[in-house]
């Protein structure tokens, strides 16, 4: 479980669009090992009857009432920030593959 | 691209039992997005806006902005789950599903993994051959919908660096419920009209809820069909492709029966199934290759740490459990008893997707035949001719007032018909489009008789047949004082009145 591999870290780094030498990968494999282990030292600790938990703060149903905010962009305002567009939609390089 | 084998439909299923399942998102009608204040593109409202004007920093997902979940949404999404006879979570959380594609500018989509909302639900659905099935709902899930992207450029001999895409993040955000089916057996022969139904059920189901606009033909609702084959007698599920893209109850039909047959034949030529997402095209009724389907792995789901456990009282379920409408089995069986229509008159309704139109046309006021005759027949008939569906091209408020304009009389069917054309153009209400266009029936009898009297002096050879008896005769008399009051007469009433004329003088 806390071994990480070479094809791993390269696989991890292809999904997350990363461009890696081979002497990055090896020494992230080395890294991520470390970091894999510093975690497992959590898991003695966990036991069955203790939910994992995602939020430190004990709140929960924290919502907001179904109406337009003061905060919606103009298209302007949208683009504006953006390397590249077209005035109104965000100019990005084609991509292969499809939408999810 | 060479088109498939496709293995005979009855001799596929003859040696393979076909497997299905399906996931349809239904995007929620709320006011506002998911989790952003930002107006909803799915509520009709807003749908029309130009690009990137229905969103907020929270959609874009810049720097410093977060998410809120909008409480509509929840409600809507447990009413949802409950309709489909599922269990609510007591307690639910958001998941980030992470992957890199511009549809989202965050990098991941917020969506629901290990807890979903709701799960372990059940769907009755009748086909048109009187066959029940319970379809088991595995889960229903929240999470937000992707922009659009525009593809600009082909391959067609563009260098590649010059072929871009255009980004409208309105839809980024829009409130989903993702609806999972287990895998369902049994359908054999039926299992292409068993999906389209099921769509249609949740549709009916979504509609009679109020959640969703439910249109498919705009994305409201939007159905991925996995197909799997196994040999007959075998245990173990086949691989199985998933069909993307398919956006009309008609298309469900044709790309289930599609796949089966295509599978079947490369499975008999002793070939394999690659797991993969297909693609269904419209235009040549067939499906392509996409990509190869991502492992949940792939996707590094984890708890969404910006957002909160979803927690709802169980008070709030029971609410929302006592406002569930329906059920929408019963509530058809209920509706055609009723309605009083026969076997053949009913599934001509419900087929043509055209239930909830007509259900409302009738509380509108319409008799049930009168609104099943103008929406299974004229509009029906429109619809099919200009390539869209029925329910977008009049509202059943205005197809009532129609129905009601010819149970009085004021209209005939020839200009009703010409009434809805104008319905349909958008000139207004029907009364409005009668008094605009002039068209109402001319009921005063003066009018008639002077009209009468006139064509009876034109032609006096007929005058001295309806004397002699010879009342066949009258047509031609009937016929030119249809012209002369240009249609805009009872046939009947003046039938009536030229005999009366023709023996009085």
């Amino acid at each position: 479980m806390s071994e990480i591999t070479a094809e791993q870290v390269a696989h991890l780094a292809n999904l997350a669009r990363i461009a890696l030498t081979e002497e990055e990968i090896a020494h992230l494999t080395t890294e991520l090992g470390q970091i894999m282990q510093a975690v497992e030292k959590v898991s003695e600790v966990a036991t069955p009857d203790v939910p994992p938990t995602s939020h430190p703060i004990p709140l929960q149903n924290v919502f907001r009432a179904d109406v337009v905010g003061a905060d919606v962009l103009t298209a302007e305002q949208a683009v504006a920030g953006a390397p590249e567009a077209d005035g109104s939609r965000f100019v990005v390089s084609a991509i292969l593959g499809e939408e999810q | 691209m060479a088109r498939a084998a496709l293995m005979d439909f009855d001799k596929a299923l003859e040696l393979f039992e076909p497997v299905i399942g399906l996931e349809v998102h239904v995007e929620l009608n709320t006011t506002t997005k998911m989790f952003s204040s930002a107006p909803n593109p799915a509520n009709s409202a807003f749908h029309d806006a130009a690009p990137n004007t229905l969103i907020t920093p929270v959609c874009l997902g810049l720097p410093g902005s977060l998410p809120v979940v909008n409480e509509q949404a929840i409600r809507s999404s447990i009413s949802l789950g409950l309709a489909l006879g599922c269990s609510i979570a007591e307690s639910s959380r958001f998941a980030r599903k992470n992957y890199f594609y511009p549809d989202l500018a965050k990098n991941y989509q917020i969506s629901q993994y290990d807890e979903p909302i709701a799960f372990d639900g059940e769907v009755e659905v009748e086909l048109e051959n009187g066959r029940i099935f319970q379809v088991p709902i595995e889960r229903a899930h929240m999470e937000e919908d992707a922009g659009k992207l525009t593809h600009i450029g082909g391959a067609t001999g563009r260098i590649q660096g010059a072929e871009y895409s255009l980004v409208d993040y309105n839809r980024a955000g829009v409130p989903l419920v993702e609806i999972v089916t287990r895998p369902i057996f049994g359908a054999e022969a039926d299992a292409p009209a068993l999906a389209s139904a099921y769509v249609s059920i949740i549709r009916d189901i979504a509609l009679s809820l109020g959640i969703s606009e439910a249109r498919m033909e705009r994305g409201n609702l939007r159905c991925d069909a996995n197909v799997s084959l196994r040999p007959r007698g075998a245990e173990k599920l086949g691989t199985r492709t998933e069909t993307k893209n398919v956006n009309s109850f008609r298309s469900i039909e044709r790309a289930v029966r599609y796949e089966i047959q295509r599978q079947a034949a490369i499975l008999a030529d002793g070939g394999s199934i690659t797991q993969e997402t297909r693609h269904w095209h419209e235009d040549t009724g067939t499906t392509s290759a996409g990509r190869p389907k991502s492992d949940a792995d792939d996707y590094r789901y984890f708890p969404e740490p910006d957002l909160l456990p979803v927690v709802p009282s169980p008070e709030l379920i029971e609410q929302l459990r006592a406002e569930l409408p329906e059920p929408p089995a019963a509530r058809r069986r209920r509706l055609k008893a009723e309605w009083g229509f026969t076997d053949i008159d009913f599934q001509g309704v419900v087929n043509s997707n055209l239930l909830v139109e007509v259900t409302e046309t009738v509380a509108a006021g319409a008799t049930p035949a009168a609104a099943r005759k103008w929406w299974t027949g004229e509009l029906a008939r429109i619809a099919n001719a200009q390539n869209v569906d029925a329910a977008s091209l009049a509202s059943p408020a205005h197809v009532a007032e129609l129905a009601g304009l010819v149970e009085a009389g004021t209209l005939t069917d020839r200009l009703a018909r010409q009434v809805l054309e104008g319905v349909i153009a958008g000139e207004g209400s029907p009364q409005q489009i009668v008094d605009a266009r002039g068209l109402a029936v001319v009921s005063d009898d003066s009018a008639l008789i002077a009209a009468i009297d006139q064509a009876l002096a034109s032609q006096p050879d007929v005058l001295e047949k309806i004397r002699d008896g010879k009342v066949q005769a009258a047509g031609a008399v009937i016929g030119a004082v249809m012209k002369a009051m240009q249609g805009k007469a009872d046939a009947a009433r003046v039938r009536e009145l030229v005999l009366e004329r023709a023996t009085a003088q």
